[in-house]
């Protein structure tokens, strides 16, 4: 389990994230939203070491997250940010295989191989897994980056707006590729998303950000309701039900 | 894969060929005399060569840009200001001077001293990035540049001709007593290289990717810092700065070998720059007949390059 107590973040003298204490339920499907300046990332990030925390102190089984070693880290956690602009040419495949570092330290044994191939099926990469990143358009390359994740193989993925650059089928796609991995392997998934609907849809819990401070943190049922979001968004949004899944119909609301 | 290595084989028989022909070309008459003179002139520049080749790849690597070389923190600058201070105060009859161990170790320390400075005071990842860093140590290298002449201009004229033929990077005169221990150093360096070859390449994909894949990128920051200050403060102290010839080699290295393995890029650029440095003297000594230095050639064909890579760079960002 992965446990935030009381985190706090400054930048200058602004606060970007004050005091958040959330408790992340292994075996779910997390998701961060809130409005843009929210915080979410910077959240993401320090539970994933890659920014340190003023206060505060984030626990992966109970050790603080600052006390493991690197490389235990990285094979129980992994984390992927939302811009990666790479200026080494690279093939899909070989991205991927970097997933397999915290194992192999770059020298793949044939189970490696195996999670490499694994990962690239997952994500359906087989007809480009030779050509180079540079060659592959936006979405493309963010389905490379998810597979290197996957191929990781960690307890936790945590995904900074991984729906960025995609298009509606291939989110759909990732967001059902992620429920497999909680639901068929196990794996807990922690996610930013800027869409409430991929949010309500296919996540378990919701914790919403407003100016640095949790606001809700819940069930996505008690979330996902006009009362919960008019708090976080200060937006009338109107729910819909449709086939069991509750949708947002934020399009014209009042703001 | 299998190109790569056919291709470093080739790299690898011209190095030997051109190394072969400085060694053995129009040697009548003094064989004794002058073989070892020349055999002392190609471990030199083999040491530079690969002393330059490696630290630019991986100190591109850090920055993320391909057309950055260590110099730019600063460290040829360092290294003028460190001799003319020496010349300045204790003149060119100095122990300073004249024990060359003694100005070889403190050319190196003031460099990396230089280098560990800057990331103390102004590296802080998660804040600026490291291109602050570069800026502030740039405006230093101006700074230490105005210092140097300064004192060059107050300088004894008979010191200052003494001093300059250290500033200079000449082949023609190398100082074979300092090769061991560069040898030495050079050797240290690649056994750590060895451990960390990996981890350049995981960096190779950036801050966060990296962390993401378990390896401490700040801290292998300041690693490699160091280490690029060490190799660079060694050729220069060696043979004197050469400022360009690392961009060139190592963007060779990129062009030629599309890899991202740096064990497979840094030997690459290292073969490169034999190639280059041996070849070139031997085009400077026999060809030109010594109307003209190695540095003059190397900082033209450089500058072209370097022109080339500034618009190639400036065509893939826009």
């Amino acid at each position: 389990m992965i446990e935030i107590k009381g985190l706090t973040k400054r930048f200058g003298k602004k606060p970007v994230v004050e005091d958040v204490s959330v408790k992340i339920e292994s075996g779910t499907i997390t998701s961060f939203i809130g409005p843009n300046g929210a915080g979410k990332s910077t959240l993401l990030s320090m539970v994933s070491r890659l920014l340190n925390a003023d206060t505060g102190e984030v626990l992966l089984d109970q050790n603080n997250v600052q006390k493991w070693k690197s490389n235990e880290f990285a094979r129980r956690v992994s984390i992927l940010k939302q811009s990666n602009y790479i200026n080494v040419r690279l093939t899909v495949r070989e991205l991927i295989a970097f997933g397999r570092y915290p194992y192999s330290k770059g020298r793949l044994t044939a189970e490696d191989e195996k999670f490499v191939d694994q990962a690239i099926e997952y994500m359906n990469l087989s007809e480009m897994e030779d050509q180079f990143l540079d060659e592959l358009s936006g979405g493309q390359k963010q389905r490379a980056f998810i597979a290197m994740v996957i191929a990781q193989d960690t307890d936790y993925i945590l995904l900074d707006e991984p729906l960025n650059n995609l298009d509606m089928k291939h989110s759909v796609q990732i967001m059902k590729i992620l429920r497999g991995l909680v639901d068929e392997l196990g794996k807990t998934v922690v996610i930013v998303l800027h869409d409430i609907n991929f949010a309500s849809v296919y996540s378990d819990r919701i914790v919403a950000l407003k100016d640095g401070k949790l606001v809700k943190n819940g069930p996505t049922h008690e979330i996902i309701n006009s009362d919960a979001l008019r708090d976080i968004y200060d937006m009338d949004i109107p729910i819909q039900e449709q086939n069991g899944c509750r949708i947002c119909v934020y399009f014209n609301s009042h703001t | 894969m299998r190109k790569n290595s056919t291709k470093l084989i080739l790299l690898a028989i011209l190095a030997i060929i051109s190394m072969l022909f400085y060694a053995f070309y129009d040697i009548k008459g003094g064989f004794d005399y002058a073989f070892p003179r020349r055999m002392i002139k190609i471990s030199a520049m083999v040491v530079t060569g690969i002393a330059i080749s490696y630290s630019t790849v991986v100190f591109q690597t850090i920055t993320h840009n391909r057309i950055l070389t260590p110099s730019v923190m600063g460290l040829d600058s360092m290294y003028q200001v460190v001799q003319t201070i020496i010349y300045f105060f204790a003149g060119s009859m100095s122990i300073w001077v004249l024990n060359r161990y003694l100005n070889f170790g403190i050319a190196i320390l003031a460099m990396v001293l230089f280098a560990l400075v800057l990331y103390r005071f102004l590296f802080r990842a998660d804040k600026h990035p490291i291109y602050l860093l570069l800026l502030i140590g740039m405006i230093l290298g101006t700074l230490l540049g105005s210092l140097v002449s300064f004192l060059q201009v107050l300088i004894d004229p008979v010191e200052y001709l003494s001093l300059q033929s250290r500033l200079f990077a000449t082949f023609t005169n190398v100082k074979a007593d300092l090769l061991y221990i560069s040898i030495g150093i050079l050797i240290l360096a690649f056994m750590y290289g060895y451990r960390i070859m990996g981890k350049l390449d995981v960096m190779s994909l950036g801050r966060e990717n990296a962390m993401n894949l378990g390896v401490n990128y700040d801290r292998m920051v300041m690693n490699i810092l160091v280490l690029s200050s060490v190799l660079i403060a060694t050729s220069t102290a060696l043979v004197g700065p050469i400022t360009f010839f690392g961009l060139i080699v190592a963007n060779l290295s990129y062009q030629y070998l599309v890899t991202y393995k740096h064990s497979v890029l840094i030997l690459g650029a290292s073969l490169i720059s034999i190639i280059a440095l041996v070849g070139g003297q031997f085009l400077v000594e026999h060809i030109l007949e010594l109307r003209t230095t190695l540095s003059v050639i190397i900082n033209f064909v450089g500058g072209i390059y370097f022109i080339y890579l500034l618009l190639k760079e400036s065509r893939a960002a826009g």
